[in-house]
């Protein structure tokens, strides 16, 4: 299988607290890698380490590694690597700036100037998180003005401003409702045909419903990764089962 | 068979100790706006008629000489030398001071952090007239050996006031900064932002209203600033036209001449006119201060 983004031995510890335990798994390019698991299972911190976000956080330590197209990621410029591997965060955040300036915020950091250009790449994302429709009439309004709903297509929208070649969601469902969410996995499964997506949810149904491949992870493990349609099927392990059946979690 | 606590009562002289204290906390609160109302009229009382007879002369002249056989009071000089002290000096203290504020919000250890803030926070202790010290003894050598005529002038009284204003402005920085949500700094640096265009483009605009506040707060003190610019400044009245020039302050006058002049004479009323025009700048920033976290509040 052609995979984009290769995670191997993946260990973190915040402290003396074990997190992620020696986790393999890999994303398959023009593909959804769905993770599901309970809270505290270390999904999101799997997550963090993909465009080392996680280097936020002093006390956590990695080991093992995490490629990107073959390239390990702590070899890449950060920065790079944060254009190239784009994250949506459980809560939005609009940052306090203008619409069109949110979006436009990555591509003028990396020196696209054109007004023209830039408002190619604003509609075009926009457009693209189903937000465009909405806020077509006041780009220039404050991105923090907008509705929870709105601003989680906002920062999806500046999440892909850059073009990257991986979108990792982490819960990106919680603040909003279900039509939006709905309309937001309609838009991932367009997506997939360009980059690789990798999806933490709390909702089996979502993984069900647009991942690939899912990964099932508990206490910082990986139970069981597979095609999705057979894990939730025949998952091989009794807990990943118990688990999809929704006997805990 | 004992009543339950829901069918009881507290004994009645409770509700006389509670309204006891409602009004002593009620006295306490209007206490405040009597003592401000009362500063007022006092200074109203012994300036206003001076201030409205002679107004137009004081903005005209710059020659004070209040003890002339033939006074005059000429306002002008000591408004342009409090404008070019508080000036200047917020030339020096807002970069600088916002500058240490981001560095103590985003870019320091937490040891440093800690440790730079006591310091901070010692500066801000040090009594007025010690700054007029270090004013006369350490810069005034200082500028004279930089090439002025007199060390005690216009850039002494800007740089004391500097180093007072700072504190104020590092601390009042860092709360505005601190006081932005981490989520914008992560959002920022996860789109490939380095740190400093994460400052730059998000962070101070996101803080901009609470570092306009401590800017502010910080012209007041500067302006309101009275024994070290005294000190330091050479204390003569005439515009400046080099930053060696020595200069005079609205507060300044007044501290140094109010004990001399008779009471209720001219020159007396002249300096209470000062006070209500003090008043006046320091009310006005305040009042935009005080707006402007207002405004920060509901947006």
């Amino acid at each position: 299988m052609d995979d984009l983004v290769r995670i191997e031995n993946l260990s973190i510890r915040y402290g003396e607290k074990a997190v992620v335990r020696n986790v393999t798994l890999a994303a398959p390019r023009n593909g959804i890698l769905g993770i599901v698991g309970p809270a505290g299972s270390g999904k999101s911190s799997l997550l963090t380490a993909l465009n080392r976000t996680i280097d936020f956080v002093p006390s956590a330590r990695v080991e093992g590694r995490v490629t990107l197209d073959g390239a390990d990621v702590r070899s890449l410029d950060i920065s790079d690597v944060r254009r190239r591997v784009a994250m949506v965060l459980p809560l939005p955040v609009g940052l306090p700036m203008s619409v069109y300036e949110n979006v436009a915020f990555a591509p003028r950091m990396v020196g696209v100037k054109r007004r023209a250009e830039l408002d190619e790449i604003v509609e075009r994302c926009l457009t693209q998180a189903a937000l465009w429709e909405e806020v077509k009439d006041r780009l220039n309004m404050l991105g923090t003005r907008l509705s929870g709903g709105q601003q989680q297509r906002l920062t999806l929208a500046r999440a892909l401003s850059t073009d990257p070649d991986v979108l990792c969601l982490d819960e990106f469902s919680i603040a909003i409702d279900p039509v939006t969410t709905m309309r937001i996995e309609a838009v991932l499964m367009e997506l997939k045909a360009h980059m690789t997506i990798i999806l933490v949810t709390n909702l089996l149904m979502q993984a069900r419903r647009i991942a690939d491949v899912t990964a099932f992870m508990l206490n910082g493990e990986l139970v069981e990764v597979g095609r999705t349609g057979e894990l939730f099927v025949f998952a091989r392990d009794p807990r990943t089962s118990d688990y999809l059946a929704g006997k805990f979690g | 068979m004992t009543t339950p606590i829901a069918r009881r009562r507290p004994s009645p002289w409770i509700r006389y100790v509670e309204f006891v204290i409602e009004g002593l906390i009620r006295v306490c609160g209007l206490s405040a706006i009597v003592f401000i109302l009362a500063i007022f009229l006092f200074i109203g009382k012994e300036g206003i008629g001076f201030l409205l007879t002679h107004l137009g002369g004081m903005l005209s002249s710059t020659d004070w000489s209040p003890t002339h056989d033939t006074p005059t009071f000429g306002l002008v000089a000591l408004l342009v030398g409090t404008v070019w002290c508080v000036g200047l000096s917020l030339l020096v203290s807002v970069p600088v001071g916002l500058a240490a504020a981001v560095f103590l919000s985003e870019f320091a250890s937490d040891r440093w952090r800690e440790f730079l803030k006591v310091v901070v926070e010692l500066l801000a202790a040090i009594p007025s007239v010690v700054w007029g010290f270090i004013g006369v003894m350490m810069l005034n050598p200082l500028l004279q050996s930089a090439g002025a005529q007199v060390g005690l002038n216009g850039l002494n009284g800007a740089i004391v006031l500097a180093l007072m204003t700072l504190p104020l402005l590092v601390s009042l920085g860092e709360d505005a900064l601190r006081a932005v949500p981490e989520s914008y700094r992560q959002a920022a640096i996860a789109m490939g932002a380095t740190k400093w265009e994460m400052v730059w483009r998000v962070l101070l605009p996101a803080a901009r209203r609470g570092l306009l506040v401590a800017v502010l707060l910080g012209v007041g003190r500067c302006v309101g600033e009275t024994m070290a610019v005294l000190m330091v400044t050479g204390h003569a009245v005439r515009i400046p036209h080099s930053l060696y020039d020595p200069v005079r302050t609205l507060t300044a006058t007044i501290a140094a001449e109010l004990g001399e002049a008779v009471r209720g004479g001219e020159h007396y009323q002249a300096l209470f006119a000062l006070g209500i025009l003090l008043f006046f700048v320091t009310f006005v920033v305040n009042l935009v201060a005080d707006y402007t976290v207002r405004a920060r509040r509901m947006g």
